[in-house]
């Protein structure tokens, strides 16, 4: 493999994934409060509720779109650029995208074309279930995508099969309650909530700083309070690292992001602040709070967190016995029916993966020395600094959520929603949870590395046979393609934002009486 | 686990199923994009560009998972398919994903501004979303039907001799104007069943005939030209349809002129596939002529699934044939996901695909009636 393929096929994907992902977590959190928005119009039948309701939908279909857009890529990028990695696990892989479309993405797709233009054509209670349906869509939707990159990060269920040259299920049942995708399951979709209730409560503390639409802007706000509350509770206590204690790589993902080099000891502390160096491998000016890391690694008081230097050691051991494993398939290759080749590979599957770590350096892995192997070891760690920026970074915003929606929640209990400098807070806090999010995919992903299918296949390997013009055509023209849909969508939002609640349907005034016949 | 039913029919049922799903694609989202296709030369001025818009408004979202699933199901049915073709056809592929970006932003954004300028541009990228794709999917069939540069490593690893260009050869182009006109009667007909009567109507009306016209003349000397032209490929020998989903292992496959056509020989009703392409590109033709739209809707429905069962059937069981090592050909038998995975898809589709069915119906028949130039004065969610 050409290593400038690698690269460039790994930065096209970090970008589009990256990309697609500022507009999902908008849709999952905006289509449930839209639900709730719309049952508090079907409850009460006051029709600033359909006028909330509707604004509020004109800016989730800006911002639906272009997600929608963006995932056909996702979809096809896969085949396109990761074709090896398509083959080699596409059998497990495969099946939870083909049900997110079969399931849930045509509930969300069939059901939003009804949501926007079925207000006259449905009862009250018919458009809700419709608006219902979209939300549940959309969240089913990153359920099944979740499942698919829980797999990647914790592979269960399935099993290398030498007369095919790729991995197959085992047990369906496995990769769907696979605790690594129901964690990430939660966590992402909380992420979503959190970020449409930022966006929900700084949009209306923008009218309310401007004087503008107080009966619309003081509802939505108390509706993005309560949620937001809720979501950004959710997000951090059901946070990702409940699955960190699972396997080698996860083990290896929490080391990395506390920059911890050496196992610590029960109950293990958490670095509050270091400067991690892969060259010296040990952290500068460390601070750390004792008892937290135990706490959320392991939740418990007495086990330890097992740092980078033991898990390389124990990757040389896996590697060492995934070369054998290597050597029985290359037997197995030639004849199949090498009943002592089979033995062989049965005793070392499971680090067949850690074999294939070899071919960065060495086409073929049985000729790997002892110093090759035990330098190989060291790429199981992936980049620390970068890891434990990341994590500070996502996590610190997550606490400032809670406290923002606290403050929030307290303030319109209060009814003092006119409090200036709040208002001043949540505008300026709106791109906060979407770092966090976006910071959260890079824990994710970068922190699975090497790895495309932890312990499985390596990325480089899963690459397409592709050529470096290709690539850079292909980088060029999404980067264009996708800046100046940014640009259009970020103006169309703000847009939206200036025309107001009231530009498009219900020209009545804020918040003055208005018939019951008018609602329709 | 026992799995009730065996490998071999489930690798059948899935080349159904995956057939079905690409039929459903050209169905619905075929008349969307022929629609996006027709936009700018049915509809001249900006009431009944919306107008034409709105025919698809609504729907175009739902018809559009038709293309999203397909994918999904050949990446989880043929894992080898859809890693080979994809990155094998890597900027044809490209090129249909921009256009497939361009389109539904364009629905959604041309009727957020007035300025004259802005909606014209977004009618192009409508334009581009609906003709581009539609286009390249006829390129790459045919490029499928001739056979594809790629070979396998040992490690069942692809590697492809193509370039970009060597896509369009003539018979690929051919392919792809068919694949065009085909979709444009579709839309075309579409506009006339949903659009209102009037001088669009009119215009859908003279160029889906035309479209009508030349779906039959092309899909005629396509068929020469697959017949007599030396393509073809057959297996060598009889092939295992329950070994392992090997290219590599088990018979091998062979460059065989005229072998498209072996399967008529054997199966003589499959020659209704073909007939029905005709048939219901004349029975379009018909429709437009004496304006009956449901009558040119049916005639361009059958023609289309008569089409694509033609390329189905000529081919099976091969479903990408390689033309620089024959050997690695992807067929029916050596390409599909195991014996298990198969199983637990089709359960899921037999459970899901109904219901899709049954909502999405139900959301065609609320949303039921002509978009009207009327309509759009007073509905302001209209796009």
């Amino acid at each position: 493999m050409d290593p400038a393929v690698v690269d460039l096929s790994r930065l096209q994907f970090a970008l589009t994934a990256l990309y697609h992902f500022l507009f999902v977590p908008l849709t999952l959190g905006l289509s449930f409060m839209l639900v709730i928005m719309e049952s508090i119009y079907v409850m009460t039948k006051r029709p600033i509720w359909r006028t909330i309701t509707r604004f509020w939908g004109t800016l989730f279909g800006i911002n639906f779109v272009l997600g929608v857009a963006t995932g056909i890529t996702m979809e096809f990028q896969f085949g396109m650029n990761w074709s090896y990695y398509s083959h080699y696990v596409g059998d497990i892989f495969g099946a939870p995208l083909a049900i997110e479309g079969l399931m849930a993405f045509f509930l969300e797709a069939t059901f939003v074309g009804l949501m926007f233009f079925g207000w006259d054509k449905l009862s009250r209670v018919g458009h809700l279930f419709v608006t219902f349906m979209v939300a549940l869509g959309t969240n089913l939707s990153a359920l099944w995508i979740l499942i698919a990159n829980g797999w990647m990060q914790n592979p269960v269920g399935a099993a290398f099969n030498t007369d095919t040259m790729r991995m197959e299920v085992e047990s369906f049942r496995e990769v769907l309650f696979n605790p690594v995708a129901q964690a990430k399951f939660v966590h992402t979709v909380s992420a979503g909530y959190v970020i449409a209730a930022a966006f929900v409560l700084g949009v209306s503390a923008f009218y309310l700083l401007k004087g503008k639409y107080p009966g619309v802007a003081k509802r939505s706000m108390t509706v993005a309070a309560a949620f937001g509350l809720a979501s950004s509770l959710s997000v951090v206590v059901l946070g990702d690292e409940s699955g960190y204690a699972l396997t080698d790589n996860q083990k290896m993902k929490l080391a990395a992001l506390e920059a911890m080099w050496e196992t610590e000891p029960a109950p293990a502390g958490l670095a509050a602040f270091g400067i991690p160096s892969m060259a010296d491998r040990k952290t500068h000016y460390e601070v750390k709070i004792p008892y937290v890391l135990g706490l959320i690694a392991t939740r418990s008081l007495d086990k330890p967190v097992e740092g980078i230097f033991e898990l390389v050691a124990k990757a040389e051991d896996r590697i060492e016995s995934g070369v054998i494993a290597y050597g029985a398939v290359e037997a197995l290759k030639v004849n199949p029916n090498d009943m002592a080749a089979r033995a062989t590979f049965e005793q070392h599957r499971r680090d067949l993966g850690y074999g294939l770590l070899l071919k960065r350096h060495i086409a073929d892995p049985r000729q790997a020395s002892p110093e090759l192997i035990k330098q190989t070891a060291w790429d199981v760690v992936p980049p620390v600094p970068v890891m434990f920026w990341a994590f500070r970074i996502m996590a610190g915003i997550g606490f400032l959520m809670i406290l923002l929606f606290a403050t929030a929640f307290v303030l319109v209990t209060l009814r003092k929603h006119q409090t200036k400098w709040f208002l001043v807070l949540a505008v300026a806090a709106i791109p906060l949870p979407w770092i966090a999010a976006e910071m959260g995919w890079v824990l994710a992903e970068v922190g699975r590395q090497p790895w495309a299918v932890e312990g499985v296949l390596p990325t480089f390997l899963g690459a397409s046979s592709l050529t470096v013009p290709q690539l850079l055509i292909s980088i060029a023209v999404f980067t264009l393609l996708y800046g100046a849909l940014a640009v259009v969508e970020v103006g169309l939002i703000l847009k939206t934002i200036k025309r107001g609640p009231y530009a498009l349907h219900d020209p009545a005034p804020d918040g003055s009486p208005e018939p019951e016949a008018a609602v329709a | 686990m026992e799995i009730p039913v065996d490998f071999a029919t489930l690798r059948v049922i899935w080349w159904a199923l995956v057939g079905i799903l690409l039929i459903g694609f050209a169905l619905t989202d075929g008349f969307d994009m022929g629609v996006g296709a027709l936009l700018p030369f049915v509809a001249k001025t900006d009431e009944e560009r919306r107008m034409v818009i709105n025919t698809v408004g609504a729907t175009w979202e739902g018809n559009q998972v038709w293309f999203i699933l397909g994918g999904g199901a050949i990446f989880a049915a043929w894992p080898f398919v859809y890693a080979i073709s994809f990155s094998g056809f890597y900027l044809a592929m490209f090129v249909v994903l921009t256009a497939m970006i361009l389109r539904p932003v364009g629905f959604k954004y041309r009727s957020k501004r007035q300025d004259p300028r802005w909606r014209a541009f977004w009618d192009w990228a409508l334009f581009v979303g609906g003709f581009v794709p539609v286009l390249c999917f006829g390129v790459a069939l045919g490029n499928v039907l001739q056979g594809a540069p790629f070979r396998l490593d040992s490690d069942l690893r692809a590697f492809y001799d193509g370039s970009f260009l060597g896509l369009f050869s003539p018979f690929a182009l051919l392919c792809g104007l068919l694949s065009v006109s085909m979709l444009v009667l579709h839309g075309a007909a579409w506009i006339t069943v949903k659009g209102e009567e009037g001088p669009v109507a009119e215009r859908a009306r003279r160029i889906g005939e035309l479209a009508g016209l030349a779906s039959i003349v092309l899909f005629a000397a396509g068929g020469f030209w697959v017949a007599f032209g030396g393509m073809g490929f057959r297996i060598e020998g009889l092939a295992d349809a329950a070994g392992p989903s090997n290219p590599l292992r088990g018979a091998a496959a062979v460059r065989e002129p005229g072998a498209w056509l072996d399967n008529y020989g054997r199966h003589g009703w499959m020659i209704l596939a073909p007939v029905l392409g005709f048939a219901g590109a004349a029975l379009a033709l018909l429709g437009l002529r004496a304006k009956s739209a449901w009558m040119a809707f049916t005639g361009s429905s059958a023609s289309a699934v008569g089409i694509i069962a033609t390329v189905g059937l000529s081919m099976f069981p091969f479903i990408l044939p390689s033309s620089v090592d024959p050997r690695s050909s992807l067929t029916v038998w050596n390409a599909s996901s195991s014996h298990l995975t198969l199983f637990i898809m089709l359960v899921v589709t037999i459970v899901f695909l109904p219901i899709v069915l049954a909502y999405t119906a139900w959301v065609y028949k609320v949303l039921w009636g002509r978009s009207t130039t009327a309509a759009l004065a007073v509905n302001p969610d209209l796009y």
